[in-house]
């Protein structure tokens, strides 16, 4: 992996894990979420975590964002180990949820994290007008998240994971509530989001057509103890539409994603 | 038809109804003075061979001098004699004792909501706390307050504090409990993936509890402050009694059943209950524009 880093600038690690398991202790029998994950995200990477519900693709981001810890293992980010990387802001999380919060506005749920960094309130006002316009809600400072739709108050959520520019952008399944249509259209600003701002993207996801669309790599993982089945690298142009969802390299790219998912349930049941 | 649209109009407004409720009430108490204070007429009409009637016994039961049940408009007549009639610094004004009660009760209010806030932050932070002081501040709240209450008077009249500051305790004592429980609650109701947010911003407790629980609160806050602050007046009641204080409308019911002067006693329970009313109108309307200007949807 040294090699590769020095070797390539441009593909430096950003991630790196090694190794790692996470063991729950519930009150019944210890739960294996994590077995032997090994996996380096690269610099500038779109990389999807798929696989069924409860296989521990969230967790695995967890672990990343330091949210939960690893019974063993090793997982360092940006170098530094999680728990530095979090204190250093290094990352914006996505959650499921937009998790706004109901008494600020969209303005000042932005800020938010501007305000936990220090940053000077003008700054704070042209943070949240660039990322407001970047995507698309310009003109929505003063609502409340109550008068917007689960849509917009998601792209307010990403406003605000990239209003500190972090390195990297974790998302947890950010469009699993939306509709199909709304799914669509975020799917394609996002895209455009990961090449303006040249941001890393871990995403966690279940559908199959998002996660090849969206991503440079997908990472599929089986149920519990959810393992690294398969690794499958597309190469599509970086100003993609959906059209290339009709193309024969995209077929084959889901197809695979669905072999890897059809071996990693016959594994574990 | 017409008829119909009448009783609709006075159905379906606020005012109608409660002046329905208020008739209804006004009328049933007539009747109950009546029944409660016919034994004693009848028994002087029996003994004088008085040749009574029932509008008699009606109209002598509403107009005695120290009745069971005074009728409304003795009540009326003593609550216009002892708030309209009179200077209101003067000992026999109404407006006097509800000032005096009223004082003692706001101070114990505030109290009682400081100590509700500290220990609820105390509970919420600190886990030995919590399994510590709960079970305490829950047992604090099952001595009946009017066993309690004269200990607290007596016990720091002894160490030589008298006045406004014992009476306050006594409110402050009913006041903070639903200010605890609610606060509790409030500052624990952020979802996981608020505070998983938070983490990910590496936030200090200190932002934790400024920027995301304690506004998470408000509304709990407020809803135990409707409780608290009718509590207040009670507490402040109450703590008149024992002590045989010389003001207040708790002095007020003391003197008025010691005199048998029952329609003293009514007009002060009117006072303290319309009293307590607006109160928990005024936090009612102190929370509508607190959480309306929070952004947050009523």
């Amino acid at each position: 992996m040294n090699e590769s880093t020095s070797g390539k600038p441009s593909q430096s690690t950003i991630i790196d894990i090694s190794n790692l398991c996470l063991t729950f202790e519930t009150q019944t029998e210890p739960v294996h979420a994590l077995s032997d994950i090994n996996l380096q995200v690269n610099k500038g990477d779109f990389l999807s975590f798929i696989g069924p519900s409860g296989c521990g693709k969230t967790t695995l981001l967890r672990v990343i964002a330091d949210l939960e810890k690893p019974t063993s293992g090793k997982i360092s980010v940006e170098d530094k180990s999680p728990h530095e990387a979090r204190l250093n802001r290094s990352y914006g999380y996505v959650f499921q949820t937009p998790a706004l919060l109901p008494w600020r506005n969209v303005e000042s749920n932005i800020h938010l994290p501007l305000e936990m960094s220090g940053y000077s309130k003008h700054e704070q006002k042209k943070l949240s007008q660039q990322y407001l316009s970047l995507v698309g809600l310009s003109g929505f400072e003063k609502k409340y998240p109550w008068q917007l739709s689960g849509g917009m108050q998601q792209r307010v959520s990403i406003a605000r994971a990239l209003s500190f520019d972090p390195g990297m952008l974790l998302m947890d399944e950010p469009f699993g509530a939306l509709d199909e249509i709304t799914r669509d259209r975020l799917n394609e600003e996002l895209l455009r989001l990961w090449v303006e701002t040249q941001k890393t993207v871990v995403f966690v996801t279940h559908s199959i057509p998002e996660a090849v669309f969206l991503s440079n790599k997908i990472v599929v993982i089986s149920a519990r103890p959810g393992k690294i089945i398969d690794v499958i690298e597309t190469n599509f142009p970086k100003d993609r539409t959906f059209d290339i969802r009709e193309t024969p390299e995209f077929l084959e790219a889901s197809q695979r994603v669905r072999e890897a998912l059809k071996e990693g349930h016959n594994d574990g049941s | 038809m017409e008829a119909n649209r009448i009783l609709n109009n006075l159905i379906s407004g606020s005012v109608g109804p409660v002046m329905i409720l208020v008739t209804i009430i006004v009328m049933v108490w007539y009747a109950g003075a009546v029944y409660l204070n016919s034994s004693f007429l009848i028994d002087r009409y029996e003994k004088n061979n008085v040749n009574w009637s029932f509008s008699k016994l009606a109209s002598d039961s509403w107009s005695m001098e120290r009745p069971v049940l005074p009728s409304p408009h003795q009540v009326a007549k003593e609550l216009k004699r002892t708030i309209w009639d009179q200077k209101i610094t003067s000992k026999r004004s109404l407006v006097y004792h509800t000032k005096v009660t009223l004082s003692s009760a706001m101070l114990g209010f505030a109290m009682g909501t400081f100590l509700g806030i500290v220990l609820s932050v105390g509970i919420v932070y600190v886990s030995a706390l919590d399994r510590t002081l709960m079970p305490w501040i829950i047992a604090s709240q099952t001595i009946p307050i009017l066993a309690i209450a004269p200990m607290i008077i007596v016990v720091l009249g002894s160490i030589g504090i008298i006045g406004l500051f014992p009476k306050a305790i006594i409110s402050t004592y009913l006041c903070f409990f639903p200010v605890v429980v609610g606060m509790v609650k409030g500052l624990r109701s952020p979802d996981k993936i608020l505070l998983d947010l938070m983490n990910s911003y590496s936030a200090s407790k200190v932002q934790v509890f400024w920027k995301l629980r304690m506004p998470a609160s408000i509304p709990f806050l407020f809803a135990s402050l409707k409780i608290a602050i009718a509590l207040s007046i009670v507490g402040a009641i109450v703590a008149e009694l024992p002590a045989g204080a010389q003001a207040g409308l708790g002095a007020r019911l003391l003197s008025g059943s010691y005199y048998g002067q029952t329609s003293l006693i009514w007009a002060a329970l009117l006072t303290a209950s319309a009293v307590s009313a607006t109160l928990v109108s005024v936090v009612g309307r102190m929370e509508q524009s607190i959480i309306k200007r929070m952004g947050l949807q009523t």
